[in-house]
């Protein structure tokens, strides 16, 4: 399913897609990164307008592959800077596991989308990315921002556009 | 005396540490096929097959089973009619980590200090335990720890006098706590007795044990089998999306304690939980 034709306020939790397309890398650092240039009023070195992230933080690239291992990592990290991104236009984000409940509101409010995709199965999703390409943060090493074109990368919505969420029954207690 | 040259250590964690990042432990492979036969939910049994396909990817590429390749764990037992030569053995072991990293295009997850985050590079220094052991062999094991599971663990110091039932609840509360975030199925290792910090180690040690072993103690194993029934109850589910699976074992390790204690610690170990261990 081509990125720039997908709805994704059609989807609904628990709808399983194949993405093609351009997503972008950011973890923990970026994130923080991102959250202290938005607060001073500064330009993001990425434009977050549309976009969606992919909270992943590969292995560096065996020769002759476009790609390591590149896999999801817990994407709860991140919490507390999701809803700041939202805000600032991020379309959607890609990780493993719960969200917050704030983060629930926040995708919400904006309309944006939070999949899953398989965890702890890196080395099977770097067949579904065809190009990878570091763009910024290049200092924070597997923790920069790369910009990767994807085909066929296996998603299950998490958290849908209304707010509905796979995960409802299990809470953080 | 049987004298141990470091470069041959070197060369083992070098090719343990390549070794467990890049093929899935037999037993695991083995629990995951069961579970993937066993379970009926449609969504699970997906997952459980990607795992499978993932498994048989990173060893036919020679790509890390996950991109989170941890920050390694060095067990060396060493033999007491040993002498290692040839210069520190610790240097040694660092030296054969950081050879493994680069090599094998593992991810360098270390960093520095735990306040400046300035990454090492090679993913090292590993964590080292030393034991003496009689004999004179040299027995190296290799444990990676991903931190998304890493990060779900818990020790919990009770009272001597508490329920086998507050404990059991307290070990099932942690993989609750843990839900679909760190990987499941998972492996949980249980450490019980000694102090506050040998109740870790015993939990890590647990980990490593093979599914396919139960503790020679019966109260203990007869613990495993009923806290892996209850925990599978939980139906988180391979990825949380439900099912039969949400561990394919409890490891439970136990050890002398205190007249006033009761140290309970849980490990939580992922479905791609990797260590390997070679003897020389």
């Amino acid at each position: 399913m081509e990125l720039s034709k997908l709805n994704l306020q059609k989807l609904k939790v628990g709808d399983i897609i194949f993405l093609d397309g351009t997503i972008y890398t950011a973890r923990d650092q970026a994130h923080k990164r991102m959250a202290e240039t938005i607060k001073k009023g500064k330009r993001l070195p990425l434009d977050l307008n549309g976009k969606i992230i992919y909270y992943c933080g590969p292995t560096p690239t065996p020769k002759g592959r476009a790609i390591g291992s590149c896999g999801p990592t817990t994407s709860s990290r991140m919490d507390a800077f999701t809803p700041l991104l939202l805000k600032k236009g991020l379309r959607g984000m890609i990780g493993k596991g719960r969200r917050s409940a704030e983060v629930r509101k926040a995708i919400k409010k904006y309309r944006g989308i939070y999949f899953l995709t398989y965890a702890g199965c890196g080395a099977l999703l770097s067949k579904y990315v065809k190009k990878a390409k570091t763009i910024t943060y290049k200092d924070l090493g597997p923790e920069a921002v790369y910009k990767l074109e994807v085909k066929n990368f296996p998603l299950i919505v998490c958290i849908d556009s209304k707010g509905r969420d796979l995960y409802k029954n299990l809470e953080n207690r | 005396m049987r004298e141990v040259n470091v470069r041959d250590i070197q060369k083992t964690v070098k090719d343990l540490c390549i070794k467990a990042n890049v093929v899935l432990r037999p037993d695991i492979l083995r629990a995951l096929r069961s579970a993937f036969r066993l379970e009926r939910n449609a969504k699970a049994k997906k997952i459980l097959k990607a795992l499978l396909e993932n498994a048989a990817a990173a060893k036919r590429q020679k790509m890390a089973i996950c991109q989170d390749t941890g920050m390694v764990a060095a067990y060396i037992e060493t033999g007491e009619d040993t002498r290692i030569v040839g210069g520190s053995l610790e240097n040694a072991i660092n030296k054969g980590v950081a050879a493994a990293y680069r090599k094998g295009y593992f991810r360098k997850s270390v960093v520095k200090d735990p306040f400046i985050r300035i990454n090492t590079k090679d993913n090292t220094p590993c964590v080292l335990y030393a034991k003496l052991i009689k004999g004179n062999r040299v027995k190296i094991t290799i444990s990676l720890r991903g931190f998304g599971s890493e990060n779900k663990g818990k020790v919990k110091m009770f009272d001597p006098t508490a329920s086998t039932g507050e404990i059991k609840n307290f070990i099932i509360g942690v993989v609750k706590d843990a839900g679909p975030d760190a990987c499941p199925p998972y492996l949980i290792g249980v450490g019980i007795g000694g102090t506050l910090d040998k109740s870790a180690a015993l939990a890590k040690e647990a980990i490593l044990r093979s599914l396919n072993k139960r503790n020679k103690l019966l109260h203990i194993a007869k613990l495993e089998k009923e806290l892996l029934s209850d925990i599978n109850k939980l139906k988180i589910g391979p990825m949380g999306l439900g099912g039969k699976t949400t561990a394919l074992g409890v490891n439970i390790l136990a050890y002398p304690t205190h007249i006033a204690g009761m140290p309970v610690a849980v490990s939580i170990g992922c479905h791609a939980t990797r260590n390997a261990t070679k003897i020389i």
